[in-house]
């Protein structure tokens, strides 16, 4: 059992949502940085879709009643086990009674702290991810709370194969190579591809998306993130009944400040949708603290492509990897 | 009909320009051929006013790196073209389910009742009763679980939305936006003007399905304000 001795900022249950279920107008959701959630739990030896906790910004307070094998991922948020700096990337056993804090974000700004055997809540509609807006899912459909107590599942063969080997010797615990990491730059730059309305903007408009920075707001939350910098606007007068917007979907307001759809996201948009973010880099957006300067750059389709099945080909080869290692 | 990529997990299908019963029809008919072909690796078909979008994951479809090959994209593309071409495309709608949604008018539960009334010109007891006298199509549901948005509002009670949204509209409101009326499943944030109030509960997160109502159901609104 998991005792959370503070919530922190906005901790919850995550994994890969409910896909399936928008037709009813149900958000997909899931982990924010679904890239960070999947390696996290595969260091523990668990499915790539196991429940991890979330946490944003300023992370949780955890007490471990019983020990347990862990791997945080996604951004630093300055996670410790019992006062000493904790491992990223890098599983590793915890002990009865320890305690696993926070100090500040570091880098990124969501964390995922997957636990071996996953995050053990209901399923609802298919997925254990927390739906805050239809309050469902997770822990009663809210973030956590001062209070609440969770428990971990059954460990897979897998799971209980790197529990015994990082007990019996800490130093092979396998950690995530470089290359499946993002790496963290001061101004990145994300990868888009054009979206339905992007001829409908004016060319001056279309030129600034590809040649101006902008900036990531406070306003930012899972289900968007909220960008402001030179003004985005129309060609003319465009009339764009309820239409179908996706993770990623860059939809641009009258106030011409760009919105970056993300897991949470509505299934029907009103907003002319300029581009698109490519999947791979939603990591980036999902780790962008407000104030973050981004960079927009236009690939075409069969590109963006090509690198999203090149990621999901390097996390197929990292989860035999990790199985190889540990069989040995 | 226009296809395009909606993002490089995503295809767009646009099949008409205006919200009306005919379009309603075209997409209607599309979602059920798409729907009943169960292309490996769609993971969501969603139906709006004017096309529908299909949510994929690239990794079915070819499943390699190589650039010489068609795109993912590409090949869900041709598959929707062949599906499309060979289903019978209806430009009337067949109803399906027509379900009766009773309603308290006006008073706490329909504070924009007057407001709606002024516009119209009429009592505010007329609204209620002309409101409750029309049969309206589901043409989606979308914004959040559940929420239907509903065509075949009576001409004279199209009110625009409100000027500043509420922080609040409880769940169950009944509500008009332009030409649309619609029901709010959730407690959230809204525009529309809000005319009445059903104990009905339209997201059923236990069921599955887990909305009482679908696309293409008629709707009927029963006027319980004196019950």
């Amino acid at each position: 059992m998991i005792g959370i001795l503070r919530a922190g900022l906005l901790t919850t249950v995550q994994d890969l949502g409910r896909p399936g279920m928008q037709q009813h107008g149900i958000a997909t959701g899931g982990a924010m940085d679904r890239s960070a959630h999947r390696i996290a739990n595969l260091l523990v030896g668990n499915h790539e879709s196991a429940a991890t906790l979330e946490c944003t910004m300023l992370g949780p307070e955890l007490e471990f009643v019983e020990p347990a094998i862990l791997a945080i991922g996604g951004g630093d948020l300055g996670a410790m086990l019992d006062g000493e700096p904790a491992p990223l990337w890098c599983p590793f056993a915890v002990q009865r009674g320890s305690v696993i804090t926070f100090m500040r974000p570091r880098s990124g700004c969501r964390a995922y702290i997957a636990i071996a055997g996953g995050i053990e809540v209901p399923v609802v509609l298919g997925s254990r991810s927390t739906d805050l807006i239809a309050q469902m899912g997770g822990v009663e459909g809210r973030a956590l709370r001062t209070g609440d107590e969770l428990t971990s599942g059954p460990l897979s063969a897998m799971a209980a194969r790197v529990r015994d080997t990082i007990q019996a010797e800490p130093r092979r615990a396998r950690s995530a190579g470089r290359s499946l990491l993002p790496r963290h730059a001061p101004e990145p730059v994300v990868r888009v591809i054009r979206g339905p309305e992007h001829d409908r903007f004016s060319a001056a408009s279309r030129e600034l998306l590809a040649a101006d920075s902008f900036v990531v707001t406070p306003q930012s939350n899972r289900m968007g993130i909220r960008l402001t910098g030179p003004a985005l606007c129309l060609a003319g007068l465009y009339d764009l009944s309820s239409s179908p917007v996706a993770a990623g979907t860059i939809q641009v307001p009258p106030s011409g400040d760009p919105i970056v759809l993300m897991a949470d996201h509505q299934t029907i948009g009103g907003y002319p949708r300029m581009a698109s973010v490519i999947s791979l880099d939603l990591r980036v957006l999902a780790q962008a603290p407000p104030g973050l300067r981004i960079r927009f750059r236009e690939i075409g389709i069969g590109e963006a492509q090509s690198l999203y099945l090149e990621h999901e080909h390097d996390l197929r080869m990292f989860s035999e990897a990790i199985r190889v290692h540990y069989s040995s | 009909m226009r296809i395009l990529p909606l993002g490089d997990a995503g295809l767009l299908i646009e099949l008409g320009h205006s919200i009306d019963p005919a379009t309603h029809a075209r997409v209607r008919s599309a979602f059920e051929a798409l729907a009943g072909a169960e292309i490996t690796g769609v993971l969501d078909i969603v139906p709006a006013y004017t096309g529908l979008a299909l949510h994929y994951d690239p990794q079915a479809f070819g499943g390699r790196s190589s650039v010489d090959t068609a795109s993912p994209y590409d090949q869900l593309r041709r598959a929707v073209v062949d599906i499309l071409d060979g289903a019978d495309v209806r430009t009337q709608d067949v109803a399906q389910t027509t379900v009766e949604i009773p309603v308290h008018y006006g008073g706490e539960y329909g504070p924009d009742l007057e407001h709606v009334a002024r516009q119209a010109g009429m009592p505010a007891a007329e609204v209620a009763s002309l409101h409750a006298s029309a049969e309206y199509t589901v043409y989606m549901i979308g914004f959040t679980p559940g929420f239907p948005y509903l065509g075949g509002l009576p001409a004279s009670l199209t009110t625009p939305r409100r000027a500043s949204p509420r922080q609040v509209v409880p769940a169950g409101s009944v509500g008009i936006a332009g030409s649309q009326t619609g029901i709010y499943p959730l407690s959230t944030p809204g525009g529309w003007q809000i005319i009445g109030r059903t104990h009905e509960r339209l997201f059923r997160p236990e069921m599955n399905p887990p909305t009482l109502l679908h696309i293409g159901d008629r709707v009927r609104f029963v006027d319980v304000s004196d019950a």
